[in-house]
């Protein structure tokens, strides 16, 4: 009785919390297919409208959003691709060989985990101006490089595979390269999965940098344009804006319900085995 | 490489160190280390330097702590300090709370659909954070917003929730809530799923009530998630800057100004360089000390 009973508010709170958890998303699918005035209407809150294309057309009247996403998509692609290499060659160093300074080179990372990315802003601004790379993709791709979690994440990974298979593959002459690239990392595949989509999606939805090293619009990513949007003292088109966020939030969440697992696998990698 | 099997052979098999042998390793190392020095640690040391600088037209000259005196003779900065402290000390421990309900109703045994329902409780935190401040600005809207439309059909008249100090604090702190409360509850699950069940079932024997368990195996076991989810959530306030960028734009009159969105001005809008490093300086010492408090703390016993 009385864990029939417990079973009973456990289920009452958990779908209350997942009816507030996506009820935000709901509302933005639907309010990217109403007007402007419909939006602010509570008759409508729950309906589907029909202004879904006028609305993007709108939207591809003030902004080039179709260029906004493929930049979204070079940028966070890029940066995926070279945090994924870079990353796990590191913790592949950092994870099977023995050498001078590894402890506290590795120590190094770790500590500059808990330093703040906003003590490097002012600095990377002159020094990628130097560059000349501010207002280019690069601006945006290169600072977060050093992704110092995926190398922890990747250390891990790296220590479970049998040190025996390593030596064996040297005895039959391979490189340390060819080592890795055609042994050791095909085993990675979850590893590789979940750090490359916490990857993509936290470039994908990077905003503050951005804001400070692009200025022209046809460098803008998708959160610039909508950010633009929206700024104070001007005439708002809230059905625009919401149109483009649906576009850049539907990715994700495809993403999100492809990978789920990999995706909380991820995450937890930091926080259980950390 | 491949092309000298021979020779690579005798290299590894001999117990010596030979140079091919050392700098393999660094090898791998090589392409993180460059971009770790060139954009991570640099730009932090640099930022040392600037911060005890005045930096005007390309040139820099020493000015000691003229800059920290700038910050902290400014109240607009403690106004920003305020602000952050403010709403980390309410809104952290909140959501905090509700992630360790929520984890722990998902951890009942015979709760059915829990990976669906874990599914949608994590969602919030794919959006990206300017979609989401757009959509909560929207929600909070005083005259025609979702929020307040649906209180005036209950026949009550919402209040001006962007425009009052407290609550548009407030705003921020359920925006925030929501988004990162899922996240938190499966950090936390991950934490409980590491319990073994028989610490209960031998609890249980022994006659401990659930409440004893829940203090006694629940807390201390899932102390380093939740130690983690934390320091996470303290951090990541400490920086907040979108939510107020975008929901509030830090109003009314800077009552939701943060720490990190008073440095964007003070660095990108005045580019007085200076008092943005030295500012982004005082930052990390925040972090420094309270992480390490909440280390210290959690290590006690």
């Amino acid at each position: 009785m009385k864990q029939s009973k417990v079973g009973f508010v456990a289920y009452a709170v958990l779908i209350l919390a997942a009816i507030v958890s996506v009820f935000p998303f709901v509302w933005t699918f639907l309010a990217s297919t109403h007007t402007n005035t419909q939006i602010f209407q509570l008759e409508y809150t729950l309906k589907i409208g029909n202004h879904m294309l006028e609305n993007l057309r709108n939207l591809l009247k003030v902004a080039p959003y179709w260029r906004n996403m493929a930049n979204s998509i070079f940028v966070a692609g890029v940066y995926t691709i070279l945090v994924l290499l870079f990353d796990s060659m590191a913790g592949y160093a950092f994870a099977k060989f023995r050498f001078k300074g590894r402890d506290a080179i590795f120590f190094l990372c770790i500590a500059s985990m808990f330093i703040p990315q906003q003590v490097s802003m002012v600095p990377l601004f002159i020094q990628l101006s130097a560059f000349g790379l501010m207002d280019t993709p690069w601006a945006i791709i290169l600072p977060g490089l050093a992704n110092v979690f995926g190398v922890f994440l990747m250390r891990q990974s790296f220590m479970g595979f049998p040190d025996e298979l390593i030596e064996a593959a040297r005895i039959d002459g391979a490189s340390d390269f060819r080592i890795f690239f055609t042994i050791v990392a095909p085993t990675m595949k979850p590893a590789f999965t979940s750090l490359g989509i916490l990857s993509f999606v936290n470039q994908w939805g990077n905003f503050m940098w951005p804001l400070i090293a692009i200025n022209s619009k046809e460098q803008y990513t998708m959160p610039l344009v909508l950010s633009l949007m929206v700024q104070p003292g001007m005439i708002i088109d809230y059905s625009a804006v919401m149109i483009g966020a649906v576009i850049s939030l539907v990715p994700v969440l495809v993403f999100f319900l492809v990978f789920q697992k990999n995706f909380i696998d991820g995450i937890l990698a930091g926080a259980v085995k950390g | 490489m491949g092309k000298m099997p021979g020779v690579e052979k005798a290299l590894y098999s001999r117990r010596g160190c030979s140079m091919k042998k050392m700098l393999v390793p660094f090898a791998f190392l090589l392409p993180y280390l460059v971009v770790y020095l060139t954009f991570t640690l640099y730009p932090t040391a640099y930022s040392v330097v600037l911060s005890f600088m005045k930096f005007k037209g390309g040139n820099l000259s020493f000015v000691g702590l003229k800059n920290f005196q700038f910050l902290f003779s400014d109240p607009v900065f403690f106004k920003a300090i305020a602000n952050t402290f403010i709403i980390l000390l309410i809104q952290v421990p909140i959501q905090t709370l509700l992630a360790v309900v929520l984890a722990n109703f998902l951890n009942k045994k015979l709760l059915r659909c829990k990976g669906l329902l874990r599914m949608i409780i994590f969602m919030p935190v794919l959006i990206d954070t300017v979609s989401y401040s757009i959509v909560f600005r929207l929600f909070f809207n005083t005259e025609n917003g979702m929020i307040n439309n649906f209180l005036r059909s209950l026949g009550m008249e919402g209040p001006d929730w962007l425009n009052v100090g407290f609550l548009s604090k407030a705003v921020i702190m359920i925006a925030m809530t929501w988004r990162w409360t899922g996240y938190n509850t499966v950090i936390i699950l991950g934490g409980l799923q590491n319990i073994p069940m028989e610490l209960y079932e031998a609890a249980a024997i022994d006659g401990a009530s659930t409440g004893k368990q829940f203090w006694n195996i629940t807390i201390p076991g899932i102390k380093p998630v939740l130690l983690f989810s934390v320091i996470l959530s303290v951090t990541g306030t400490l920086q907040l800057f979108t939510e107020p960028y975008l929901l509030t734009y830090g109003g009314p009159v800077n009552e939701t100004l943060t720490i990190v969105q008073y440095l964007y001005k003070v660095g990108f809008k005045t580019f007085n360089f200076g008092a943005a490093s030295a500012g982004s300086y005082v930052l990390a010492i925040m972090i420094g000390i309270l992480t390490f408090l909440q280390l210290k703390v959690t290590k006690e016993d």
